[in-house]
């Protein structure tokens, strides 16, 4: 099904099951421990052994040579791989890093070795035997400041230049020109990177966790230099992603080179205290925003120049991309500086660009209003566009940024705020309040869908779609009852499986929305089928109580079939007037209380609200559970989570979970989730867009900006941690 | 995990014996930081000696009118024991305030004691680290220091001792008492029990080889009122950036002790004294000699207006 112009009436439309507060119908098997993860597949394969991956003590240079006779010699080994063992095996292009092969250190904690035991506890004791010496490089710096710099004068072609920025800045009468960090951080998903592969008779299957099943089966068929359709791989439940698994990574390689070599089943996972400088991060930013308005607060300059840190051939993360569409002004500068330098793999990670970039741009933007002595919430509604600021022939499909700000507004008590800074108190707590705007893009990928109608009436999907915790097979199950009138428990989902039809998967926000368009498309293949049967126009039928209904006629869905499954399949393909007619993104705004110690700087987030503008909503409950994990998320980025760059030996230095702090429950309060009633009749037959991204995307400067109004103190180095506040706050006697 | 050999002790005695006469033994209690520390090979021990069966696991009340707590008691018992909870408020809020639910209902007084330093070079076995590894150097002093000590550290080591519970001790004047190999016992006050790292800080205790926590001692209650206030970087289940652990009497004396600013629990009993003239007062004796790095000078500050807060506390 080609989806090549907005969309009309649907059976969807309905909403008697999608649409629907359901609880999550994988639930009961996550709550109880029985739904099987990756590492814990016992069954899938048997005579399974173990290997235990070793990571790289350099951050670049070569390896001069590995000493294995120890690991070899230790009880229960069965196999030691190393890296000086093969080639560098091919890259995908999504991937930055090589995953395995050849002498080349590009990263500390890189993969160099793989050991393959009976046992865990064995496999690991023997892999810290092995004894590696490297030829190391220390020429290159691994301090993006410096390198920054260092490149300072470099000639960059813009990622966007509307008008003369430079002329109107110079202009205008308001400006802010300032600077801005962001740190690394770590997705910290609570299933490590894991995999089980095994080969037979020259093909590979792989059981792993993994966003995107499509995209990682292609690069493990380039990997090993096998057609595709030799390669298998199943991920039907994965413990959180955040894009940490959008791609192959060393779990994957490992356990594909060990079965191979082993010629027996291996599994390997990441030890925790590997993920961080072996798999990837987001990248760390240093972000110059320059923002000119006229007196009455409407912007006429906007600049954003973001440098980031990446490997060779990557893109790090673009704190730009936000600002290119979120607000009005006529003249616009727009700069991403990717730096490459040898720190570990900076790439996805949830809402990548926006996160980071939208950190700085809502603190810019906050900053802006108090030059002007204007209420935050009426600057960002002053500088609202309808219309794609870098390209103003091309509308937005629907955009509802002013009214989340105006309904989050009446709904926090926008107008009992604290107007001053550091003026409220209570007791010994500093009370502030804070505003940030939400902008993330809305994309869809191509998404297939097999359909079966059972003989019993019952229904079952496939689709190699992937649920990281998200809800989708809650929703593919709501999309398939919609449209089949079947209740949602006749509705079984399979997901996760390369044998199923590809699928958008996971990431950039597109899952949710472009799974159930393809689904919808299987779906409506499935009712054309069944009328064909009927020998009815497929536009007479209508769907209900397990029922076909035509005319008068009502035929079970059990004795459509005649005895025999019905099975349709297809896919959604979009076409290009959703990308180039009109600009599709969603928006949300976001406020929240913080108290701050007035002697110890400690801070607390006491109360936050998002509202949210996303299209339609496929399920509110999973949808409020994706922005308020989000939110958490934000809550993270704001004041704790940063990957602390040891710019000697360039690498990590907190790389577990005790070092690289994420919020715990103590962090988080109440949070309010409103999403406001629309549809999107130009992003999928569904008119759906997703949320699970647009939840991170500014929480963070609504966190900063509220400690600003609480205590006077203006923080520009995230995380806003309480040894950046102390200097600015009250004397304690 | 290196292989280990492995034996139940079945007195505090024969503990001690054991893990003298084995070369690189290890007691094992509750095991929540040994174990960590065991599977990525900071720690090698060749034979652990399990304690787990030596009873030990009572807090008694003592001639004095002090309280003799029992080198296992889990340190949620100890936290919510009423005596505890009555008398000794500043202990209990310490553990509280330390680690999980979870780990605290494995952790025991005498293992928290000797829990090792969470400096993150000290756990990267690629890394430096004297504690670690005698000789190799020092990675965090022009490394990532932000959680490191300030003040009695030296140019081999900066590490923090991470227990709350150890600070609320040092504040009380508790005493460790041990078991020897050759079974005679000794109480060490634990003002001397933490060692400064000077150029041996592979050596974090006064404890010989071999030798065993038993007990330690409260001596009689304070009274006054009791604080402990741990600041870090988030609400729950991290390490103090600053702690401070206090007790005050109604005419403004008492005293205080910090954490995570030294490789012990840092206390001075003439900084005590100024306590009455407020926390600058305090912190200007307390932290006499402080070298912080570029990354933790933050805490000198922090840790006097911490003490700030908990003085305006007090008066209220």
């Amino acid at each position: 099904m080609r989806f090549d112009k907005p969309a009309g009436r649907n059976p969807a439309d309905r909403g008697t099951v999608l649409g629907q507060p359901l609880p999550r119908i994988d639930g009961p098997l996550k709550t109880t421990g029985t739904a099987p993860y990756a590492y814990e597949r016992h069954d899938v394969a048997s005579g399974q052994l173990v290997g235990y991956p070793v990571g790289a003590a350099i951050a670049k240079g070569r390896i001069r040579s590995m000493d294995t006779r120890a690991a070899k010699a230790a009880p229960g080994v069965v196999a030691v791989i190393t890296t000086l063992d093969m080639d560098r095996l091919p890259k995908a292009r999504m991937n930055v890093a090589y995953l395995f092969g050849g002498r080349d250190i590009q990263h500390y904690h890189q993969a160099i070795a793989v050991v393959v035991a009976d046992t865990f506890e064995r496999a690991r004791a023997a892999a810290a035997l092995i004894r590696t010496d490297y030829d190391e490089d220390k020429s290159t710096s691994f301090d993006l400041a410096e390198q920054r710099r260092a490149h300072q004068d470099d000639e960059v072609e813009p990622m966007a230049k509307v008008g003369d920025f430079h002329r109107a800045f110079a202009e205008a009468p308001v400006q802010l020109d300032q600077t801005y960090t962001t740190p690394g951080q770590s997705h910290a998903q609570m299933e490590p990177h894991a995999s089980i592969a095994e080969w037979k008779d020259g093909a590979l299957t792989l059981w792993s966790a993994n966003q995107m099943i499509e995209w990682s089966k292609q690069a493990l068929a380039k990997a090993f230099d096998l057609p595709a359709e030799k390669v298998r791989l199943d991920s039907p439940y994965i413990g959180g992603g955040f894009g940490a698994k959008l791609f192959l990574r060393a779990d994957a390689v490992l356990a594909a080179v060990a079965a191979r070599e082993t010629g027996r089943p291996v599994k390997v996972a990441l030890p925790r205290p590997l993920i961080a400088n072996n798999a990837t991060h987001r990248g760390l930013t240093i972000q110059r925003i320059r923002i000119g308005t006229d007196r009455d607060g409407r912007i006429t300059a906007i600049g954003h120049d973001n440098t980031t840190n990446t490997l060779p051939g990557g893109d790090g993360e673009n704190g730009a991309a936000p600002t290119r569409h979120f607000y009005a002004g006529a003249n616009r500068l727009l700069v991403h500086r990717p730096l490459e330098m040898h720190l570990p793999e900076s790439n996805a990670m949830r809402a990548p660009g926006e996160t980071a970039g939208l950190m700085a741009l809502e603190v810019a933007m906050d900053e802006m209003a108090e030059k002007l002595n204007m209420d935050p919430v009426a600057f960002r509604v002053l500088n609202d566009t309808q219309v794609d600021p870098d390209n103003p022939e091309r509308p937005f499909s629907e955009r509802h940024f002013v009214e989340c700000l105006e309904r989050g507004a009446e709904r926090f008590g926008w107008n009992e705020r604290n107007r001053k800074p550091g003026a409220r108190r209570e007791g010994q707590w500093l009370i502030g309040h804070g505003v940030a705007g939400a902008y993330r893009g809305a994309p869809v990928q191509a998404s297939g869908a097999r359909v079966r109608l059972k003989p019993d009436g019952t229904v079952r999907v496939d689709t190699d779609m992937t649920d990281i915790g998200t809800g989708s097979y809650t929703i593919i199950a709501q999309t398939a009852a919609e449209m089949l009138g079947v209740p949602l428990d006749a509705v079984d989902v399979g997901l996760g499986d390369s044998d199923a039809p590809a699928s958008a998967g996971s990431g950039g926000q597109w899952g949710a929305a472009s799974s159930t368009a393809g689904v919808y498309a299987a779906c409506v293949a499935l009712r054309n089928t069944i009328a064909e049967r009927l020998d009815a126009d497929p536009e007479d039928l209508s769907f209900a109580d397990g029922q076909v209904r035509h005319g008068d006629r009502r035929t079970p869905l059990t004795e459509v079939g005649g005895g025999e499954e019905l099975v349709a399949e297809d896919k959604i393909e979009f076409g290009d007037f959703r990308s180039k007619e009109y600009l599709l993104a969603t928006f949300g705004a976001h406020f929240v209380e913080v108290g701050v110690h007035a002697a110890t700087g400690e801070i607390r987030v006491r109360r936050m609200l998002a509202v949210c503008d996303a299209g339609r909503i496929l399920n509110p409950v999973t949808a409020r559970s994706q922005v308020i994990g989000a939110m958490t998320m934000g809550v993270g980025a704001a004041l704790m989570e940063e990957l602390a760059v040891d710019t000697r030996y360039g690498f990590f230095a907190n790389h577990d979970l005790a070092g690289y702090e994420v919020p715990v429950h103590a962090d988080i309060p109440e949070q309010e989730v409103i999403f406001l009633e629309g549809e999107d009749p130009y992003s999928t037959p569904l008119k759906a867009k997703g949320v699970g991204e647009l939840g991170i995307c500014g929480v963070s400067a609504a966190v900063a900006n509220a400690v600003h109004n609480a205590t006077g103190v203006r923080v520009r180095d995230y995380p806003v941690t309480l040894d950046k506040l102390l200097d600015g706050l009250p004397e304690v006697v | 995990m290196r292989a280990f050999t492995y034996e139940r002790a079945e007195t505090p005695q024969q503990a001690a014996m054991a893990a003298a006469s084995t070369d690189h033994a290890r007691f094992i209690a509750g095991g929540t930081n040994l174990l960590d520390l065991m599977k990525i090979e900071v720690e090698t021990p060749a034979h652990l000696v399990d304690v787990n069966g030596l009873g030990l696991d009572t807090i008694e009340n003592t001639d004095d009118g002090g309280l003799r707590v029992g080198a296992l008691v889990r340190n949620t018992d100890l936290a919510a024991d009423p005596r505890v909870r009555r008398d000794y408020g500043v202990l209990s809020r310490a553990l509280v305030a330390g680690a999980s639910g979870q780990l605290r209902n494995k952790a025991t007084t005498g293992g928290n004691l000797l829990q090792r330093t969470r400096c993150p070079y000290f756990y990267d076995t690629n890394m430096p680290c004297n504690k670690r590894r005698p000789g190799t150097g020092c990675a965090a002093l022009e490394g990532f220091s932000r959680q490191l000590a300030i003040i009695g550290g030296s140019e081999h080591c900066i590490a923090t001792h991470p227990s709350d519970m150890a600070v609320a001790m040092r504040l009380l004047d508790a005493e460790v008492e041990t078991v020897l190999p050759n079974g005679n016992t000794r109480a060490i006050p634990i003002a001397d029990f933490h060692r400064l790292p000077g150029d041996t800080p592979q050596i974090d205790s006064a404890l010989i080889p071999g030798e065993f926590i038993t007990a330690v001692t409260l001596p009689r209650p304070l009274g006054g009122k009791h604080f402990y206030h741990k600041v870090r970087d988030r609400a729950s289940y991290a390490f103090a950036l600053v702690s401070v652990a206090a007790v005050i009497q109604p005419d403004g004396g008492g005293r205080v002790a910090l954490g995570g600013v030294a490789p012990k629990p840092w206390r001075r009993e003439d900084a005590d004294a100024a306590l009455p003239r407020g926390a600058k007062a305090v912190m200007a004796r307390l932290l006499d000699g402080a070298e912080p790095t570029h990354e933790n000078r933050f805490k000198v500050n922090l840790a006097e207006r911490t003490l700030a807060a908990v003085l305006a506390e007090a008066k209220e």
